[in-house]
């Protein structure tokens, strides 16, 4: 901090009576100063909406209270007891829908990181056609959300859609007619998802890899490669350990959002998704918007926050100690 | 630039910033010359509504001076919107609502209670249609809105389809329905269609079958009894269309709309379908008109103890006030004018429903053979939906159900009293916990 020791270039004289210490404090302060409107508005826009989400799990905030949430009864635990008494059915429902999420995220984030990494690798050669390509994988993450699963919603349908029409008429793979399978119901909407999302998903692995790829010096590959290595060794022993701090948060980001995603099953099968692939943001929207039960959706939320602070936190304090070791 | 003005500079972006962040409050719309209306949507689109309500609207301007502002609510929205509404105090003067959801948002204490008083205010109780305004809110309680436009189910099919299978009439009773509808079964054609992955839609035949069975889904005290065995024969009876007789097309489990059970009557796919009066919509799906008959759902031939000779429930939409509306003087009046018997004729009329003041009924336009098989329903074999405060929760968890129920007779997994049971035990045990 320069002006801490030198002081500032002031366009006028300074006023009588100011001491240089009043003039050290406003150096200092001014990156407060500047700061303040956007912590501002993250305390508006994210904090107090989540602090009045703890809030509210502990209400008993049904469709008579939502008028004047001061008289909804204090529900103390309640609402968490509820939702995790794995005898009943409400928690029951939502440990199945977490577990359906776990594999669901896993699934998904393996699936893109796999298809980004390949990608990325792939393209890393210089040939004809490489940037009429990178952009074309782009575009399922350019694209609109609700334009693209909508599509996704009209091919996986079973009489009219295009996949059994492909899979089964064309190749023959699935039945047809009567046999053919569902997407959208069933065991297989599990599978829907995981594909739509990884679609969705996996450009943005594919970009963050590329960009990773490009801060790899080439003379690690030029030695590695004199020392014999092929091309399967260079991969293992070079790219994927030059890549690991982009993997690591790569990884924590995918998570987050695929744990999180909301608008996938919503778009593709509506306001009630099928119990295979019944995702907890849906479960908790269920939960609290169509049954109007306002202090218990707050309270699985809250518990998913719980959830994934904790995940993370394992996540980065395990990343970082590595990265201490190494 | 110096410390002093920028400091002051950021201060003042930060007022300006929190009073827009809080404000939001439109007090120039509540003035006593204008109201907002949230409209919900009634016709083939949004903008059809605008086109279809602005000549109303214009007429009731010049009538009383007072301007409304008009706003048309897609139905996945409308609800959603109400509760933030409810939950913010700031919301339309008037508005629309499902009036299945009557009990629920009056349990809010959102809406204005229309007592006796000020039901005289808009030309009194007796202008409407006695079904219609029993759907209104709980009973023993005065209405949290009135009866806007009538709906009523019916049994519609196609003519041509009948004609070429040498069937002369609609089915009369529910044996007669499955015989016809096994007769229709053939080569990529199906009898019936379902919107059986629909929520809303089952939970409103669970309502229906359920009343033909004598179930009733909650107490006189309100408290839920979902899992009766009378709901449990009227779901088996539901699903049974498609597992056990085979005149519904399986992949209708994933139909989750309207539009693609239309689309396969205008078709000839599909040869019957129980739905609300939807000529219109028909009509766009591609439908030969003069093809397209309806009858009332079926009965069953031998009824069981206990029955309700219902074959729909009382459907429709509610007009209801804001309790918060700065100007409920001029809402009450627009109401009143929405329910005017010219204003009732027209809309209706625009919109293919039905009228909820007896008056509007002697139009010409509700003359029609098919009008009179609605109003028909609607005025004599219609329940309302039960009018509780968790209505809404038990649409959403016995139509939730059903629709699991229809996905594994479509995968294969079989569908009986048992499994059914514990569906409902499951429903009735989170919404008694819930509640």
């Amino acid at each position: 901090m320069t002006t801490l020791t030198k002081p500032a270039p002031a366009p006028a004289p300074p006023g009588p009576g100011k001491s240089a210490r009043a003039r050290v404090w406003r150096g200092m302060s001014l990156p407060y100063l500047l700061l303040l409107p956007a912590v501002v508005l993250e305390l508006l826009i994210h904090l107090v909406p989540m602090l009045v989400g703890i809030g509210m799990s502990f209400l008993k905030l049904t469709q008579f209270y939502i008028r004047n949430w001061a008289e909804a009864p204090v529900a103390g635990l309640d609402n968490y007891r509820f939702v995790l008494d794995f005898n009943a059915a409400a928690g029951r429902a939502l440990m199945s829908s977490f577990w359906v999420t776990v594999q669901y995220t896993v699934a998904s984030v393996a699936l893109a990181w796999l298809l980004g990494t390949a990608g990325a690798v792939l393209m890393q050669r210089e040939f004809r056609g490489r940037g009429g390509l990178r952009t074309l994988f782009l575009v399922p993450y350019a694209l609109p959300m609700y334009a693209a699963v909508i599509t996704w919603a009209f091919m996986f349908q079973r009489d009219t859609g295009m996949v059994n029409s492909i899979l089964g008429d064309t190749l023959g793979l699935v039945g047809t007619g009567g046999d053919a399978p569902f997407w959208l119901i069933g065991d297989n909407s599990f599978w829907s998802l995981v594909i739509v999302s990884v679609w969705r998903n996996w450009p943005f692995a594919f970009l963050i890899i590329m960009a990773g790829l490009q801060n790899i010096p080439r003379d690690l590959y030029e030695a590695a490669a004199i020392d014999g290595a092929g091309w399967w060794r260079q991969f293992r022993s070079v790219t994927q350990p030059m890549l690991r701090p982009v993997n690591q948060v790569l990884f924590l980001v995918l998570f987050l959002w695929t744990f999180n995603d909301f608008n996938t099953p919503y778009v593709l099968f509506g306001e009630s998704a099928p119990k295979e692939a019944s995702l907890i943001s849906i479960h908790i929207y269920q939960s609290s918007f169509k049954t109007w039960n306002f202090g218990l959706g707050s309270a699985m939320s809250v518990l998913l926050l719980l959830f994934l602070l904790l995940v993370t936190a394992v996540y980065l304090a395990v990343t970082s100690r590595r990265r201490t070791v190494v | 630039m110096r410390f002093g003005k920028l400091a002051s500079a950021l201060a003042l972006t930060l007022v300006a910033v929190t009073a827009a962040a809080c404000g939001g409050g439109d007090d120039d719309a509540n003035a006593p010359k204008k109201l907002v209306y949230w409209a919900s949507n009634q016709g083939t689109s949004l903008d059809h509504d605008k086109e279809v309500l602005q000549p109303q609207l214009d007429a009731f301007e010049k009538q009383t001076g007072i301007e409304v502002q008009l706003e048309v609510i897609g139905w996945p929205d409308l609800l959603n919107r109400i509760l933030a509404a409810t939950t913010s105090g700031a919301g339309p003067d008037v508005l629309n609502i499902g009036n299945t959801w009557s009990a629920s948002l009056q349990a809010t204490g959102a809406l204005l209670p229309f007592d006796d008083a000020t039901l005289e205010r808009i030309g009194g109780k007796g202008r409407f249609l006695g079904p219609s305004l029993a759907a209104t809110g709980a009973e023993g309680q005065p209405p949290a809105a009135v009866p806007l436009y009538g709906q009523a189910y019916g049994l519609y099919y196609n003519k041509k389809l009948f004609k070429e299978a040498g069937i002369e009439r609609p089915p009369a009773t529910w044996e007669e329905l499955i015989e016809t509808g096994k007769k229709l079964t053939k080569d990529g054609q199906w009898g019936l269609t379902l919107q059986a992955g629909q929520v809303t839609e089952n939970a409103h035949y669970a309502s229906i079958l359920g009343a033909q069975h004598g179930a009733e889904f909650f107490a006189a005290d309100g408290k839920p009894q979902l899992a009766s065995d009378q709901a449990v024969a009227a779901l088996q009876q539901y699903v049974d269309l498609m597992q056990k007789h085979k005149i519904v097309n399986p992949s209708n489990a994933e139909y989750t709309d309207t539009a693609k059970s239309l689309k396969d009557v205008a078709d000839g796919k599909a040869a019957m379908f129980m739905n609300q009066a939807a000529a219109g919509s028909f009509e766009l799906a591609g439908m030969n008109m003069d093809d397209l008959g309806v009858a009332p759902i079926p009965l069953p031939a031998n009824p069981p103890a206990g029955h309700r000779k219902v074959t729909s429930f009382v459907a429709g939409i509610n007009l209801a006030v804001f309790e918060n509306s700065k100007n409920r003087e001029g809402a009450l009046e627009f109401v009143k004018f929405l329910t005017s018997t010219p204003a009732q004729v027209e809309l209706n009329k625009t919109y293919g429903s039905l009228p909820v003041v007896n008056d509007a009924y002697s139009d010409p336009a509700f003359q029609g053979a098919d009008v009179k098989v609605f109003q028909d329903t609607l005025s004599n074999t219609a329940e309302p939906m039960p009018q509780v405060p968790q209505e809404s929760q038990f649409e959403t968890l016995v139509g939730t159900a059903m629709k699991e129920m229809f996905a594994d007779v479509a995968a294969g997994k079989p569908v009986d009293p048992a499994s059914i049971k514990s569906k409902l035990v499951q429903a009735d045990e989170q919404l008694a916990a819930g509640s």
